[in-house]
């Protein structure tokens, strides 16, 4: 072991909306360079999660520390230039439907960067082939996009700025399976290529299987189990056995009328 | 005893609830307030987005001309009228381009020019922003190192306190224009006695008191679109509610300004 802080290090992190609460207390470390894929059943705060990490959400109580700093503690200005490190894949695209497909992808280099807009232009033309968008695609506006080929885009925006730091809001999801494996690929290559730390949520466990190197479920609130790809498969945790046979008789009771 | 102590119950529920009005009420403005103030820290502070600013000042100045030249256009061709028929009855007419005028500039410019823009701009930009915040692209702008107050708030309220002015300033002269056409046309005026008479007693002051409640409307529309917006909840319905809620309270705060602002100038 290094004696590095971890990347991101969450310890009794709580938060409720009203009095539906949805974390209960949160603890989690990512490594730097290391990608941990979070797992858990739908409306179980995953998305909260990450966003609470981003400050999008301001958590009720708990620490949340990014390289060893506390970021309930900084200036308005310090955390936007801490939000430089990051880069964010929402669950629903969140791509910017005033601009063209290749502004989006662009945006964090010119507006963040001040690169200039040709330079930013080629760069983002280059992130979107890499998710299998051609240039003509660039051009567009989102809204004249289907679902998938937004999904890539904000995909393709959120790397564009190669951040220290990447969240993944459901990769894969409502990709074709060749698609999606080209998108895990992606993902791995962020991670060994670049070093990034990634923190990704699936529910398709054939990506989680290919790009993490730790996987965490979240169930009530809580990160129930973690462990290793291999260790997946020989748990004998009821919760995690369930969800990765995908059954519907067990610990994990969904709320639905039969 | 029974019945007074229901008496109670229910004064006490009454009491309650006023009270929750009014903490609500207090919790409001101190929102508005604590939300007024960033977006002025950011106004004054870099980075500007001088494209943005640029963009939202043609939406406001350029694209609302036609509908306040009309409503100018109208309003100033049934003042001359107006003022003609009911000043004839005690043999003022001479006094119609100085009504005219002193309604346009100080009253109806800015005040008419402000209910247009409300529900043109004010409904547009709680619609852009509250859209914006429900599929969470106000939250990714932030994670894209662009401060949401600075790229969206700041440059509608630099664009609405600068371009309410110009455009009252237009709206003016074009509703003089129509007392002008109205006076001279069907009233039997001599055009230049009507001109002579319409700045003969206008004052600097009349002007200048209009356009500032016209820099003051233009603020507070949108302050308002950008509050409302910018604090939506909830989906399609979420952005429906913060749009009334915009243009609503834009043209309630219009109203409650023109007062103050009167009272500022005039007042004795
Ligand atoms: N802004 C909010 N206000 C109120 N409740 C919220 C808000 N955001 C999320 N929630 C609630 O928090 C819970 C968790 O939401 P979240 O989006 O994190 O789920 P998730 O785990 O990402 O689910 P999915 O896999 O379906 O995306 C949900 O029950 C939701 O109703
Ligand atoms: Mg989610």
């Amino acid at each position: 072991m290094n004696s590095k802080p971890p990347k991101i290090r969450m310890r009794g992190v709580c938060k409720a909306f009203g009095p539906k609460v949805v974390l209960d207390g949160i603890d989690l470390d990512v490594a730097d360079g290391e990608s941990v894929v979070i797992i858990g059943g739908s409306g179980t705060g995953k998305s909260v999660l990450l966003k609470c990490i981003l400050g999008i959400i301001q958590p009720d109580s708990g620490l949340i520390e990014i390289d060893g700093v506390d970021v309930s503690e900084l200036s308005s200005a310090e955390r936007d230039e801490l939000m430089g490190k990051f880069g964010m894949l929402f669950q629903g695209g969140a791509l910017f439907d005033s601009l063209p497909v290749w502004e989006n992808v662009a945006f964090g280099l010119i507006q963040a960067r001040g690169m200039d807009r040709d330079a930013a232009r080629t760069i983002a033309l280059n992130k979107l082939a890499a998710v299998g968008l051609g240039p003509e695609v660039g051009a567009l506006v989102p809204a004249e996009l289907s679902g998938g080929m937004q999904k890539r885009v904000a995909l393709a925006r959120a790397i564009a700025t190669e951040p220290e730091i990447i969240f993944f809001d459901e990769p894969t999801t409502g990709l074709d399976p060749i698609m999606g494996d080209v998108i895990n690929d992606l993902i791995v290559k962020c991670v060994r290529e670049l070093g990034a730390t990634t923190l990704s949520i699936t529910h398709d466990l054939a990506s989680a299987r290919k790009i993490a190197h730790r996987i965490a479920m979240l169930h009530g609130g809580k990160i129930i189990w973690q462990g290793s790809v291999a260790e997946i498969d020989q748990t004998d945790n009821p919760y995690v056995d369930q969800f990765i046979h995908g059954r519907a008789e067990g610990p994990i009771q969904m709320q639905v009328s039969r | 005893m029974t019945v007074s102590s229901r008496e109670d119950g229910v004064i006490i529920r009454v009491l309650a609830g006023v009270g929750r009005i009014f903490l609500n009420f207090l919790a409001t403005v101190g929102k508005l307030s604590m939300f007024t103030g960033r977006a002025l820290m950011h106004c004054v502070t870099p980075p500007f987005y001088f494209r943005l600013v640029l963009r939202q000042m043609v939406d406001i100045g350029y694209y609302s001309l036609p509908v306040v030249g009309m409503t100018a256009i109208f309003t100033g061709m049934v003042l001359a009228l107006q003022s003609y028929s009911g000043f004839s009855r005690f043999s003022a007419e001479g006094a119609v381009a100085t009504v005219v005028v002193l309604s346009m500039t100080r009253e109806l410019g800015p005040v008419l020019a402000g209910l247009m823009v409300a529900g043109r701009i004010g409904a547009s930009m709680a619609a852009e922003i509250g859209t914006m915040r429900v599929t969470d692209q106000v939250d990714a702008l932030t994670t894209l190192s662009t401060n949401p107050f600075k790229y969206l708030v700041a440059p509608r309220l630099i664009a609405g306190l600068t371009m309410m002015p110009l455009l009252v300033l237009v709206a003016d002269i074009i509703g003089v224009f129509g007392g002008f056409l109205i006076g001279v046309n069907k009233l039997g005026f001599n055009p230049a006695n009507y001109l002579t008479q319409t700045f003969e007693f206008l004052e600097v002051k009349d002007v200048v008191s209009g356009l500032t409640k016209a820099a003051a409307f233009g603020f507070v529309i949108s302050l308002m679109g950008c509050y409302h917006g910018y604090n939506s909840r909830g989906g399609a319905q979420g952005v429906g509610t913060a749009t009334i809620n915009a243009v609503v309270s834009s043209l309630i705060l219009i109203l409650i300004f023109n007062y103050i602002i009167t009272e500022m100038f005039f007042a004795r």
